[in-house]
C-alpha cells in the first residue's frame, strides 16, 4: 500500500484568532509608567519656636509665573541650575566641612549640613518647569553624594542605592546601610518649599 | 504515457502563512509581558513630565494615584482648565481628603505609613493646583508623595 501523506490542518485562521487577541491586549493595558521624583511633604503643625537660619545658608530659587528662575535674585537660566546649586552646597564657609571642594567663600554657604535650598514658585508657573528645576536640584545633590561616595568607597552613590534595594546583591547590606548614611549626613537633603 | 504529468506552468504556487501566527503570538506575548491592566479610565490629558533623576516606585499596591490635567477631548464640556482626577472622575480639590482616607481603609493597618501618593500631572497644568493638592495631602497627613515623571531629560538638554 502506497504511503498516504497526512492532510495538512489549515491553520489560516489561526492567525485571526492571534491577532483578535493582540488588539484585545492593547487596548485594554497601558505602559505603566513608575519611576518619579520622591518628595516628602512637611507636616501640618509648624513649631512654636523660631529657628533662626543666616541668611548666607539659605540659596533661594525662585520660579515665577512666566517660568523665568530667579536664582539669589539672579536670572538664570536651568541649565545653569545645577552648577550653581552645586557651588553652594559644597562652598564650606566655615572650614568645619574637611571634604568640601568649594572655595570656601564667606559670603556663601558655611557647611553643607546648614546649607538650605529654598524653592518658592507662583500659582501659575506651569507644572513641567517646577519638576524641571525639582530635578536639578536633585541632581545637585546626588552630583555632590556621587563624589562623596566614590572617594570614600571608590563607588558612585546610585549604584550603592542600587545594591541595596537589589535582593540578588550578594554583599553584607547592614554595612552598605551604614555607608549609604554616611553619605546622606555628608551631604543632607535639604530641600524646602515656601508656600 | 500520461505516467509522468507535465508540470503546469505559470502557476503561482500559494504563499505560506503558517508562521504568521507565530508572530502574531509574539507580538501577543510581548504586549501581555510588558503592560498592566488598564485601571482607570483617563478622562484627562496625562502627558507627564521628564526627568532623569528619577527613582523607581516599587511596590504598586502601597502607591494611592492622583491625577491631573485638563479634560481630554471628549469630556470638552467640563471646561478648559486643569481639573483632578480620582478614580475615574472628576473631584473636587477638598474631595482628596476622602479619597485618601478611602484608600487608608482598604490597606492593612500596619502598611499604612508606608502609603504613597504618586502624582500624575500633565506637564501643561500650572502649580496652583499641585499646590493645593499638596496643601490638603499635608492636611490629612499623607506627607509621602511621588512626582510621577518619564524617564528622559529635561528641557531641550542632551
Amino acid at each position: 500500500m502506497a504511503k498516504r501523506a497526512a492532510p495538512e490542518v489549515n491553520a489560516g485562521s489561526m492567525a485571526d484568532i492571534a491577532f483578535l487577541l493582540l488588539i484585545f491586549f492593547l487596548v485594554t493595558t497601558t505602559i505603566e509608567t513608575d519611576s518619579g521624583i520622591n518628595r516628602k511633604l512637611p507636616p501640618m503643625e509648624e513649631s512654636d519656636e523660631e529657628v533662626v537660619i543666616k541668611q548666607r545658608n539659605i540659596f533661594t530659587v525662585l520660579l515665577n509665573g512666566k517660568d523665568q528662575l530667579l536664582v539669589e535674585d539672579e536670572l538664570m537660566e536651568l541649565e545653569n541650575l545645577r552648577e550653581a546649586a552645586v557651588k553652594f552646597l559644597d562652598n564650606g564657609g566655615d572650614g568645619s566641612c574637611d571634604y568640601c571642594k568649594g572655595e570656601g567663600d564667606k559670603s556663601s554657604s558655611d557647611n553643607p549640613d546648614k546649607a538650605i535650598i529654598s524653592l518658592k514658585n507662583e500659582r501659575e508657573t506651569t507644572y513641567k518647569t517646577y519638576i524641571a528645576v525639582q530635578n536639578e536640584l536633585v541632581a545637585a545633590y546626588n552630583e555632590l553624594r556621587n563624589i562623596r561616595a566614590q572617594e570614600l568607597y571608590g563607588k558612585p552613590f546610585a549604584e550603592m542605592q542600587a545594591n541595596y534595594k537589589d535582593v540578588n546583591w550578594p554583599g553584607n547590606k547592614e554595612k552598605l546601610k551604614a555607608k549609604i548614611d554616611q553619605i546622606k549626613v555628608d551631604y543632607p537633603q535639604k530641600l524646602s518649599e515656601v508656600q | 504515457m500520461s505516467k509522468f504529468k507535465k508540470k503546469k506552468s505559470g502557476d503561482m504556487p500559494a504563499v505560506n502563512t503558517a508562521s504568521l501566527p507565530d508572530i502574531v503570538f509574539m507580538l501577543l506575548f510581548f504586549f501581555m509581558v510588558a503592560t498592566v491592566m488598564r485601571q482607570n479610565t483617563l478622562m484627562i490629558d496625562n502627558n507627564l513630565p521628564f526627568a532623569d533623576q528619577v527613582e523607581k516606585l516599587d511596590k504598586k499596591d502601597l502607591v494611592m494615584y492622583i491625577y491631573a490635567g485638563k479634560p481630554s477631548d471628549n469630556f470638552k464640556q467640563y471646561g478648559t482648565e486643569a481639573k483632578i482626577q480620582l478614580n475615574d472622575k472628576f473631584a473636587d480639590v477638598n474631595e482628596i481628603a476622602a479619597f485618601i482616607a478611602a484608600e487608608r481603609a482598604s490597606k492593612r493597618e500596619e502598611l499604612i505609613p508606608f502609603l504613597t501618593t504618586a502624582l500624575k500631572v500633565d506637564s501643561d497644568a500650572n502649580m496652583g493646583l499641585i499646590g493645593d493638592i499638596k496643601q490638603e495631602l499635608r492636611k490629612v497627613n499623607a506627607l509621602k508623595i511621588n512626582y510621577t515623571t518619564k524617564k528622559g531629560t529635561v528641557l531641550g538638554r542632551d
